[in-house]
Parts: structure tokens; sequence; C-alpha cells
């Protein structure tokens, strides 16, 4: 018999089932496979009920996150080669509700990165007969690693202040605020102070360094937190120094 | 179709799920050692204040086999504490040169280089 190996699949349907509990698939083993062709190979062959989201299958989309023996993965960028031999245990995102099987619901994130106003912010309108912004390398490269994210949420699921307060900004978002605030074509970070520099913001951060570490496009967002609390210190610190400055 | 989101409770042992968290938590931790240092030389300088007598006291104190104890314990976690700390500085000081990024080897580099220094002052200043 050819090689085979097992995936232990967390499925919850809100019509019948209480609760979440794991099934066990036993699926045909490729040196070539990730996780989401055996995914696929369950939903084709064995069991079409189960449900997940994926598109590009190749860690560009980002809807393929899931909990892969515990660490936020791209399911399409974990082959089954690095766990031969295993079971291989997959889980919806941590830190997010369970909408069915391994899909979570997104909604708390999109709110929170619509919130930091992700967009340019020019400082000052100018009339489109004066042409575009111009931008050096040398100023894209100041940002540049920031705009990788693919809003996977991986950073959300390995982020453990994400699971004490639902309400902390969180990594992606605080990152894309980042990027536009590091932007030399804008003028928004005044606007985006209000909810990045907040106590919901950035000083929710405990610097665990985690959403680094699970990132897949490397985007670091505990690098862009850092250095938003340093900006937004010495923010304040001038406002204090500011006479009558202070609100 | 009936919706029913199913939320996963966080438990208090979540720190000992993945040794990244536990690594963490004993970061966390070394912070008290570090504070405990502290308050045994704001000891020190108060015994000084005080005279001569009091501060012999402090010195002997410090030199016993449990005041040795505690110091090394102290001394572990402040390492632990700065190397892990070092090790994070290019993300929170990233430095740009000519519009490419400083190496983040370098920049853990200098701060050991500085450390090497500082220690050095301290030492000569001591007299050692
Ligand atoms: S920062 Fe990285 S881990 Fe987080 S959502 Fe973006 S790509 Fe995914
Ligand atoms: S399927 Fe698109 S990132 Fe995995």
């Amino acid at each position: 018999m050819s090689e085979t190996i097992t995936l232990e699949v967390l499925r919850y349907h809100p019509e019948t089932d209480s609760e979440p509990h794991f099934r066990s698939y036993t699926v045909p083993y490729k040196d070539e496979w990730v996780v989401l062709d055996a995914l696929n190979h369950i939903k084709d062959n064995l069991d079409a009920t189960l449900s997940y989201r994926w598109s590009c299958h190749m860690a560009v989309c980002g809807s393929c996150g899931m909990m892969i023996n515990n660490e936020p993965k791209l399911s399409c960028h974990a082959f089954l080669r690095d766990y031969r031999g295993g079971v291989i245990r997959v889980e919806p995102l941590d830190h997010f509700p369970i909408e069915r099987d391994l899909v979570i619901v997104m909604d708390s994130f999109m709110d929170k990165l619509s919130g930091v106003k992700p967009y340019l912010i020019p400082k000052e309108d100018r009339p489109l007969a004066e042409g575009e912004y111009l931008q050096s390398p040398a100023e894209l490269n100041t940002f540049h690693r920031y705009t990788q994210c693919i809003n996977c949420v991986l950073c959300y699921a390995a982020c453990p202040q994400i699971g004490l307060n639902e309400d902390f900004v969180g990594p992606a978002a605080l990152a894309l605020a980042h990027r536009y605030n590091l932007d030399s074509r804008d003028g928004g970070r005044d606007a985006r102070a209000e909810v990045v520099a907040s106590n919901e913001g950035v000083w929710e951060c405990t610097f665990v360094g985690a959403c680094s570490q699970v990132c897949p496009k490397q985007v670091d967002p505990a690098a862009a937190i850092q250095q938003i609390k340093i900006s937004a210190s010495v923010d304040w610190l001038k406002n204090l120094l500011t006479p009558g400055g202070y609100r | 179709m009936s919706r029913r989101p199913y939320v996963r409770k966080v438990e208090r042992s979540w720190w000992l799920r993945r040794p990244r968290y536990v690594l963490y938590m004993i970061r966390e931790l070394t912070s008290l050692f570090v504070g405990l240092y502290c308050a045994l030389l704001v000891v020190g300088l108060v015994r000084l204040a005080q005279g001569p007598a009091p501060w012999d006291g402090f010195v002997a104190a410090f030199s016993s086999p449990l005041g040795v104890a505690v110091q090394l314990l102290c001394l572990v976690f402040a390492i632990y504490h700065s190397v892990t700390w070092f090790a994070l500085t290019p993300k929170a000081m990233p430095l740009m040169m000519k519009g490419e990024p400083v190496p983040g080897a370098v920049i853990v580099g200098a701060h050991y280089v500085a450390w090497a220094a500082v220690s050095a002052i301290v030492l000569i200043g001591a007299g050692v």
C-alpha cells in the first residue's frame, strides 16, 4: 500500500454541533503536497461537507490561514513532508470566532483595518495640473516591507495580547498604519494617532514578537509597532514641552 | 442558514502552549530581578548616607554567601534580559544609511560594543 498521512481536522457546523470536535481523515502522502492539497483531497473524495477558505494556492491571497499543529500557517505553504510520520492537526486560526469548520469570522479585523485609515492622506490638496506626487527609491525603501502584507491574519492568531484583549488593534493593522505614516507623500499621521497611539493601539503590545515570527511575508509588524511607540512618545513629550500644548 | 459563531476561550495557561510564549514570560519575569537589584542598590545608598557602621553592615551582608547568591541570580536574569533586548533592538531602532537598511547584526553588535565599553569604564573607575 502506498504511504498515507492522517489529518485531524476541527469540525463545527452551527446547525447541528453545540461545539467543535475533531475528525480524522487519512489521505495519500505526496512529497509535493501541502496541507491545502490534503484538504482538497478530503473535500473532493472523502467528505464534501468540509468548509475552508482558499484561492491562490501560492501564498498570495492570504485566505488559507489555519492552525497547523498549533502554529498559525498558510495551508498552501505548509508541506506534508515537514510533518511526515506524524499526525497533522488542523484548526481554525486562534483568537477568531469559528463560522464553520476552518472558516473564521474576520469582521473584527476588517473594522480594525479600516480604523487606521490605511490610505494616503495628502499633506495638502494639490490641483491635478501639478502632476503626480514623486517619490525616490530611498523614500520607498523606508516603508516597502510594510506594503507586503496579504491580510492573512496569522499574526493575530499568534499574538497572545489579541487573545487577552479582543479590542487590541493588532499587528497587521498597526503595521499598515506605519506604512502610510512613513510614506513621504502622506500627511495623515495625526489623523491616525487617535487609534494607533491609543491604549488599544500600540500600547496594548508587550513586544512578544510572535507576529513577526509567523508572518509569511516578512512584514515584521512587531518592528512597526515598536517604532510607532517611539514616535508617539516623542510626540507626547514635544506636546508636553510646548507651552499650552498639552491637551 | 443559521449563523452561530463559536468563540473559543483563552485558558489561563495560554503561555504554556508554545515555547515562544514561555520564553516571553521568562523575559517578563527577569524584570522583577532587575528591579530587585536596583532596590538593593538604593538600600546601599541609604546605608552609606547613614554613616560608616551601617555601610559596613551592608557590605558584609552583600558579601555573605546569601548576598552573593542573590546577586548571582540577579546577574543571570539581567544577562538574559539584556541579551534578549539587544536581539530585539534592530526592530525598535532600524537605521537607514544611504537609503539602505543597516543590517540587524551591525545594530546588535554596536550594543555589545557599547556594553563592553561601559563595563570597562565602570571597572577602571572602581579600580579593578
Ligand atoms: S503582517 Fe504578515 S502575518 Fe500579519 S496579516 Fe500581514 S502578511 Fe499576514
Ligand atoms: S491559498 Fe492564497 S495564500 Fe494560501
